[in-house]
């Protein structure tokens, strides 16, 4: 990729070749994820869509990835980074097999090797397009954190990325406690989901849930969520404000 | 600079006569001073028997806070009430001169103001101004006609929505009222969800917070509930009020008269030639 060509303006070239390779902006991009903890360790949902710019281009894309037996991946932005990001991680996984040690991965770790990429990637100026939500369950514990594209590392209960910042997190700091079962986790994040689907122009009707346990990670079926348009306001809204929209 | 001696009417419109002279002092260095903005958040909703708006009660210059209990829902008419989001000016001297034209029209026709003479006459004004004057308003009355709720953009565009949210803090009341809004509510129902969404602003968008205002509005009749929730009182207060100690020692008694004023009226002697 860079080995030393012998011309008289040898750096000019590398310079443009370095311009070039930075990321300046995102071209495909996904939507917010929004994911919190429950009773048996982390669910997580996020729709199908990846956006060019105002187009909604792809409709079947997956966003949210198992990594290892112990830790389940979403990404929101640059799909492209995104799937860099597994191929490291895939690398990573295959290197701790290789030991066959009986040890694996856990979401610490892999939160950890997440949070040194992003930061080391921004310090040179050519950052991974990605705010990354990783959650896991290992011996027992459950573990939920975020890394975004400039490094800002964390863990909590509940978190959220993009649009779902300003739109699910106030419900999740108003509606999450500790121990949710199952069927209040998923009603809990379709109420985020549904309100982001109404307010974000880039969300797609087609979502997908996925939950870790101690067992392991299943992710769903994409399916929709129903929406009401019925009010009465909305079927005349001008009847009283002629020429007013 | 034109010289005109002449009354000549205003063409009407922005005049722009200063705008070069700003521009001017800005590539000067003099830095223009920073709006007082009302970082907001307001909200307004349609219930069974008429309208509710809220407002939070912070407003902001730059990165400190202001005025810690300011209002932002401002009078229109006995019937109608606006809340106020963007530049505190804007909002305040908008309101104030669309609700002293609705009085006139009162008098002048004996009727009760409608919402929609509110709407047209701050969208005809906002418009002129292209978008200049920074005032985002939730406007909500009931007047012969029901209840209405509108927005207004400051470039003049409208909407009339069952549930309306403006300000910085408007996604996270929005997502409050996405989550649980429904038709008919009942005038305890939808204070409580407009105290809700307020709150959801107050505690997750740095723009707003302290209290929160609410006005319900029904046919005859209006409520105007100033700090309906003070979320956010002081936290240590001092139960006794301040104390200071009681051996406050005495160094000195001792008064000091000034001197007494006396007059000087001697006969100067003739001034030199």
């Amino acid at each position: 990729m860079t080995f030393t060509i012998p011309i008289e303006n040898g750096d000019a070239v590398k310079i443009a070749e370095a311009e070039s390779q930075r990321t300046l902006y995102p071209y495909v991009t996904g939507t917010s994820i929004v994911a919190i903890k429950y009773k048996d360790g982390v669910l997580m949902a996020s729709d199908m869509g990846g956006s060019y710019g105002s187009t909604l281009r792809y409709k079947n894309i997956e966003r949210m990835k198992a990594i290892g037996k112990h830790s389940l991946l979403g990404a929101s932005g640059e799909i492209s980074d995104f799937q860099e990001i597994l191929r490291y991680l895939d690398e990573l996984t295959l290197n701790d097999n290789m030991w066959d040690d009986g040890n694996s991965l856990g979401p610490k770790e892999i939160h950890n090797y997440l949070t040194r990429v992003m930061y080391n990637r921004r310090n040179k100026f050519n950052p991974l397009w990605n705010t990354l939500v990783l959650g896991g369950v290992k011996n027992g514990k459950s573990y939920l954190g975020m890394v975004s594209m400039i490094g800002v590392s964390f863990e909590d209960d509940h978190v959220a990325t993009g649009f779902g910042n300003h739109l699910a997190r106030p419900i999740l700091r108003d509606e999450w406690h500790a121990d949710l079962s199952f069927e209040d986790g998923v009603k809990l994040l379709e109420k985020c989901m549904r309100v982001l689907l109404y307010r974000d122009r880039s969300a797609i009707n087609k979502l997908q849930i996925a939950k870790i346990t101690e067992e392991g990670v299943t992710v769903s079926q994409p399916y929709s969520l129903k929406t009401f348009w019925e009010y009465s306001s909305f079927h005349n809204p001008t009847a009283s404000a002629e020429g007013s929209w | 600079m034109s010289q005109s001696a002449v009354d000549v009417p205003p063409k009407g419109g922005f005049s722009f006569d200063l705008c070069k002279r700003n521009d001017m002092l800005t590539q000067k260095g003099l830095k223009a001073p920073s709006f007082l903005k009302t970082g907001t958040t307001i909200v307004g909703l349609i219930f069974k028997d008429g309208v509710i708006l809220g407002a939070d009660t912070r407003a902001t210059e730059g990165p400190i806070v202001a005025d810690k209990n300011c209002e932002k829902i401002h009078y229109m008419a006995p019937n109608i009430y606006c809340c106020g989001a963007g530049t505190a000016a804007d909002t305040e001297a908008v309101t104030d001169m669309v609700s002293s034209q609705l009085r006139l029209h009162r008098y002048q026709t004996s009727r009760d103001s409608r919402v929609i003479t509110a709407l047209t006459l701050l969208k005809k004004h906002l418009f002129s101004y292209q978008g200049h004057v920074s005032a985002a308003l939730v406007l909500g009355g009931v007047d012969i006609t029901g209840p209405h709720l509108h927005t207004i953009y400051p470039h003049g565009s409208t909407d009339t929505l069952p549930f309306a949210t403006m300000g910085s803090g408007s996604l996270a009341a929005m997502s409050v009222f996405e989550a649980k809004y429904k038709e008919g509510l009942t005038r305890d129902e939808g204070i409580k969800l407009v105290a809700e969404a307020i709150c959801s602003g107050i505690f997750n968008d740095l723009g707003s917070g302290s209290n929160v205002d609410i006005c319900v509005i029904t046919k005859g009749n209006k409520e105007y509930l100033r700090n309906y929730m003070e979320p956010n009182p002081r936290t240590y207060v001092s139960s006794k009020g301040y104390s200071f100690t009681k051996k406050t020692e005495v160094l000195l008694t001792k008064i000091t008269p000034l001197l007494e004023r006396v007059e000087i009226t001697e006969v100067g002697e003739a001034m030199e030639e």
